[in-house]
């Protein structure tokens, strides 16, 4: 296979569209796959260049390695929630099947969409593809709910892609989370299918409504004197623990915190996430939930702090969105900062504003927006620290 | 107190001069290339939003209002000069933005060198005027109320104004298409920094 490949590329293909061949025009799009499958032979040529095997597509590959297992969890909880809602007796392949075949037609329309625009761009500017969009097409599907219709699908990618990146100048240059974008596009073009009673996949709308509610829905509405049910209407055993594993209805990767988790320190163990910015998040939002706690001026803000770190998209933001290396803050002080806001501002979204049951998407956004203000801030610091320290040396001498 | 808090977070963040009623934007645009002179004019633009916004709500209410003049006498009462009230507004606006500039040349030259034509533009910059007609339109209780809000207003300005000037410092070096460099990207940018502030919308505190 490994031969086959290499000889149809480097032999049969590669001559249409080296310089001077008939397709040299699509030179981006070739290149693209080239490198995906290979290690380019070619040495940089000029200029000082990091000499090391990781480069960004091995970076990506990372990252979507880090996002399987919220990947494989979440097409197994779409069936899960489907049969329970329904009240049917399912197997775990059963589960899985329907899951997978809600699941992965969103991925192939997100990739078919986001890489063509990508591919497009790329050829008519003229530069490599880079492999920005394969972490970016896989973290879309996962927001959204699983039966969102596949042409909004495709509106928001496109949108995404196109304003919240390629007018950047591609990957490495947008200020704002690529899939964040999308989602929030969505959510606010087209409220009624991204919130509401719309959490169970494939289930009539009178089911969905009876029994559809997420957890965090639940908390606003009765916070937490009554007690979390699940989509069958029967109460969780143990709410927290339920929601810790991710059997709860919600979007698609996002319900397990255990497999945002796994994936976290598949990130941090490879150096590709920043473990400052995950654990900043962790702790700005249970900061926020014992402030919620002292407080304690309605029923939510009496929720342990705890349910917040585990309730809705709090720990697959955490993971994926927040620690994305081109949105963040890009200073070591920064991020601690940066992450515990975006902490702070998900539960204070979640609590105050009635407009909103999840904050956590809205919270990175906001904090993608400040991120270059906190970095200059940070470098200023430092720069006055440092002529400081210049000007005592100085004067010592 | 807590009325005043309320006042104060949502003019910050809820009723942001930019980002939720698009006021200000011509100095917002055009001076937004460098953070340092962003703080100078966010820092002019509080100073004079929280100055005018409580005069003005002096003159709105023992001046034009419909019955203001009482303090006069009687026959006062039933006087209405409410038409007057964008030329006094104006006129207030205009005067304290001489000041400013005044203190500004003084104090600190190179800002005054740097923020060039757009300090005496203060005194047409809409989120000022806007934040005066707001106090009248929302019809605000106290001169406390009127005041907090005032220099509400100018720190959601400040905040939006710095914050895009970083990111665009941030993105002077992206390989932005080219019929989109400078204005263009910045209005992209201010449309996407909407997205995210649209957070605040809908909170009732």
């Amino acid at each position: 296979m490994h031969k086959i490949l290499r000889n149809l590329f480097e032999n049969k293909l590669g001559p249409l569209f080296h310089e001077g061949g008939k397709w040299h025009k699509f030179w981006p799009a070739y290149d693209a796959f080239y490198t995906f499958l290979f290690l380019p032979a070619e040495k940089s040529r000029e200029g000082v260049h990091v000499h090391d095997a990781m480069n960004l597509k091995r970076l990506m590959s990372m990252v979507i390695i880090a996002l399987i297992p919220p990947f494989l969890f979440g097409m197994y909880n779409t069936g899960y929630q489907h049969f329970l809602a329904l009240g049917q007796p399912a197997g775990f392949w059963d589960c899985f099947t329907y899951g997978a075949l809600k699941v992965l037609p969103i991925v192939v329309v997100s990739y078919a969409v986001g890489l063509g625009i990508e591919f497009a761009f790329c050829i008519i500017k003229g530069h490599p593809v880079s492999e920005g969009y394969l972490v970016s097409g896989l973290l879309i599907p996962l927001v959204l709910p699983a039966d969102i219709p596949l042409w909004m699908v495709a509106l928001a990618v496109a949108f995404a892609v196109i304003f919240g990146k390629e007018v950047f100048g591609g990957t490495g240059m947008n200020i704002l989370n690529v899939a964040l974008t999308a989602r929030a596009f969505l959510f606010f073009a087209y409220p009624s299918y991204m919130s509401g009673n719309i959490w169970v996949s494939g289930v009539p709308a009178e089911v969905n409504a009876r029994s559809g509610a997420t957890l965090l829905a639940q908390a606003a509405d009765a916070g937490f004197l009554g007690h979390f049910r699940a989509v069958n209407g029967v109460g969780y055993d143990n709410t927290f623990w339920s929601a810790f594993v991710g059997l709860i209805p919600g979007s698609i990767g996002e319900t397990s915190a255990l497999a945002c988790l796994i994936g976290g320190f598949i990130l941090v163990w490879t150096g590709v996430g920043s473990w400052r910015i995950i654990v900043s998040v962790f702790a700005g939002a249970y900061f926020t939930g014992l402030l919620y706690n002292l407080l304690g001026f309605n029923a939510y803000m009496q929720l342990p702090a705890h349910y917040h770190l585990v309730m809705g998209g709090l720990a697959f933001g955490a993971v994926y969105m927040a620690t994305d290396p081109v949105s963040a803050a890009q200073t070591n002080k920064g991020k601690f900062v940066y992450g515990f806001l975006i902490g702070v501002m998900a539960v204070l979204i979640r609590v105050v504003n009635p407009a909103y049951p999840e904050g956590v998407m809205l919270a990175i956004l906001l904090l993608n927006v400040l991120a270059p203000v906190i970095d200059y801030f940070v470098v200023q610091a430092n720069v006055r620290r440092r002529l400081k320290r210049f000007k005592t040396a100085a004067h010592v001498q | 107190m807590e009325n005043l808090l309320s006042i104060f977070v949502r003019s910050i963040f809820v009723d942001n001069m930019i980002f939720a009623y698009f006021l200000g934007m011509c100095s917002y645009l055009a001076v937004s290339k460098r953070v340092s002179t962003a703080i100078g004019l966010g820092a002019a633009v509080i100073f004079v939003l929280t100055v005018t916004v409580p005069v003005n709500y002096l003159i709105e209410n023992y001046l034009l209002k419909k019955g203001a003049l009482k303090w006069l006498g009687p026959e006062f009462a039933a006087l209405d000069l409410g038409f007057l009230s964008l030329i006094f507004f104006i006129a207030v606006i205009a005067a304290i933005v001489q000041i400013v500039e005044m203190v500004v040349e003084k104090v600190s030259p190179p800002l005054y060198n740097a923020l060039g034509i757009f300090l005496p533009l203060i005194a047409v910059n809409c989120s000022i005027l806007g934040g005066s007609l707001f106090m009248q339109t929302r019809d605000y209780g106290s001169l406390a109320e009127a005041t907090v809000f005032g220099f509400g207003s100018g720190i959601g300005w400040f905040i939006a104004i710095v914050a895009i000037a970083a990111i665009r410092e941030r993105i002077r070096y992206s390989d932005v298409p080219a019929p989109l460099r400078g204005l263009g990207m910045s209005f992209i940018i201010t449309g996407l920094m909407g997205i995210a502030f649209l957070s605040f919308a809908g909170i009732k505190i």
